[in-house]
């Protein structure tokens, strides 16, 4: 993407390829953020959907611009740093979320070839990028000086560190199918229509992978962080104004984020469904795959109840863990027995 | 003046920030600067990585080091309440004897490396952060060199691990008698026929419930 916006622009000198660079990053970033602020939007309309509620209906068409104005009321509200507080990490922690969150994008193929960075270990970045995120959460915890942040903060580092590994687990046995780690020839493996989608031989560990995603993002039933009826906010409680605002619009880049990685993984990323419809261009798939894989999360939130902690952590660590080891090994005898093993990659 | 390409600038930056932060890492007074400034610093020794082309070690390191390991450590100092400029406090005195191991030490290293009987083949085989070969991914590199060229010895070492991992749960196990877990097979697997009595209370006379005392 940088090199065609680079050939675009004319092709010349190292300061062209810095101006290439800067306006990939804008064509992805940009359309993320307003990704974010509808997502928040449709989040909010289909929990309303499932207890018969109306949802936000006021500002704009249908409430359409609704997460605009919660946006500008953020926007103009006062940041209050708590007297206890450590200044720098407090307000470092936010921008951390929120920069985290975003730079995840950067190796994400909407189309053959539509990515800022097309690297040969992409998976591994997006790895990589999501175990960071838990910093910008114990940072804001630690820092805050307040015993609820604290509490959710501890809550959240060991929960994403546990979810983590059965992530990992899953991750391999499609990196066997695939033979790389490539994002774009992960998606190349799928090509030729729903029926050669990832899916359907990773049935049971793509209910693991997304459970443990929900675990990842923080999201109900896995929402003990910011459990608001013993936690206030957990991490957040402290924070006000354009600190908190980092903070959510984050948390709902990474849930995009982990519906984008469950398109590539298992839903054959910008490949139709079925092979005519290959007029339509491939990012529009990747979008409506986008939006399946967050409508999934948003459904999650609405009908299931909290998990209680140590539940939590039951279930990832004595049952999640050995499940996807075994998988792993299952996937494994079957591809290299089965002579089903990708050549070259 | 020697002209600096892009790829220099960056160095250079990775390289300052790794060496400030490592400074960092041991002279800031609050533990938890501490650890978040060893977190730079891995991440900035991870972005050195990426430009030797070493790709894969460089996100390992961030998976493993960043996001698990100093987890814990930041996990471990958060919690402790330790007096740390108390700590410091015996530092100059030390110092002298602090000074002399390290020396005694790097003396050692040097007259080693110095007095080394490097074979025939080593300078051609030293180890290279990527693939000599740049047809073969990083990945590909490592696995044929893990898992097919030393695949005992790898697995030695995970069995050593695993050792060491099971010594850990034996030292820290303690069996508590008197306390009450909770089975959750068991609690999915009961019927509410187990769960409760109907009992039929004549006026006047109470009622003693079945398998309770009293």
């Amino acid at each position: 993407m940088v090199e065609a916006l680079y050939t675009l622009f004319g092709g010349e000198g190292q300061f062209l390829y810095l101006v290439a660079i800067v306006a990939s990053v804008l064509a992805i970033a940009l359309p993320l953020l307003i990704a974010v602020a509808f997502s928040v939007y449709f989040d909010r309309k289909i929990w309303a959907a499932v207890q018969m509620r109306r949802g936000p209906n006021v500002v704009g068409p249908f409430g359409l611009l609704q997460s605009f104005a919660d946006g500008l009321k953020l926007f103009l509200k006062e940041t209050i740093i708590p007297a206890g507080a450590n200044k720098v990490i407090f307000l470092l922690a936010p921008m951390l979320t929120f920069t985290l969150a975003l730079i995840s994008w950067a190796v994400i193929p909407f189309d053959a070839g539509m990515a800022i960075a097309d690297l040969n270990v992409g998976i591994l970045y997006i790895l990589a990028i999501s175990s960071l995120g838990v910093y910008g959460i114990i940072m804001s915890g630690w820092a805050s000086n307040s015993r609820y942040a604290f509490l959710g903060a501890l809550r959240s580092a060991a929960q994403m560190v546990s979810y983590e590994v059965s992530i990992g687990f899953v991750l391999v046995c499609v990196l066997i199918s695939a033979g790389s780690l490539n994002l774009d020839v992960i998606v190349e493996r799928q090509a030729g229509g729903v029926l050669s989608w990832n899916i359907w031989p990773f049935f049971p560990i793509f209910f693991i992978f997304f459970i443990s995603a929900l675990a990842e993002t923080n999201r109900p039933p896995f929402d003990l962080p910011e459990a608001e009826a013993e936690l206030v906010a957990g991490y957040q409680v402290e924070y006000s104004s354009m600190a908190f605002a980092l903070f959510f619009l984050g948390e709902y880049a990474n849930i995009l984020l982990m519906s984008a990685v469950m398109a590539i993984l298992f839903f054959g990323g910008w490949y139709p469904p079925l092979p005519f419809l290959d007029f339509i261009p491939g990012f529009v798939w990747m979008f409506i795959k986008i939006g399946f894989g967050f409508f999934l999360f948003a459904m999650v939130k609405a009908f299931v109840p909290r998990y209680r902690y140590d539940q939590l952590m039951r279930l990832g660590w004595k049952v999640f863990l050995p499940l996807s080891l075994f998988f792993v090994i299952f996937y494994a005898a079957i591809y290299v027995y089965g002579g089903f093993l990708p050549t070259g990659g | 003046m020697m002209e600096l390409s892009l790829i220099d600038m960056v160095f250079y930056l990775f390289s300052a920030v790794t060496v400030a932060s490592g400074m960092l890492v041991i002279s800031a007074r609050n533990p938890v600067h501490s650890v978040l400034w060893l977190i730079l610093a891995f991440f900035s020794a991870a972005g050195l990585f990426v430009l030797m082309g070493a790709e894969f070690l460089a996100m390992l390191l961030v998976v493993v080091y960043v996001g698990a390991v100093a987890v814990l450590f930041l996990f471990v100092v958060m919690m402790l309440d330790i007096n740390f400029t108390e700590l410091r406090q015996g530092m100059l005195q030390h110092l002298p004897l602090g000074g002399l191991v390290g020396f005694i030490l790097l003396g050692e290293l040097v007259a080693l490396a110095v007095a080394w009987n490097f074979g025939a083949d080593v300078a051609k085989n030293a180890a290279s952060p990527a693939p000599i070969d740049t047809a073969t991914t990083n990945t590909e590199a490592l696995g044929q060199l893990l898992y097919t060229d030393y695949i005992f010895i790898f697995q030695t070492a995970g069995l050593i691990l695993l050792v060491a991992m099971i010594g850990a749960i034996v030292l820290t196990l303690r069996d508590r008698p008197g306390v009450r877990r909770q089975n959750i097979s068991v609690q999915v697997q009961r019927k509410p026929g187990e769960a409760y009595d109907l009992v039929d209370v004549d006026t006047g006379k109470g009622v003693s419930l079945p398998g309770k005392k009293g």
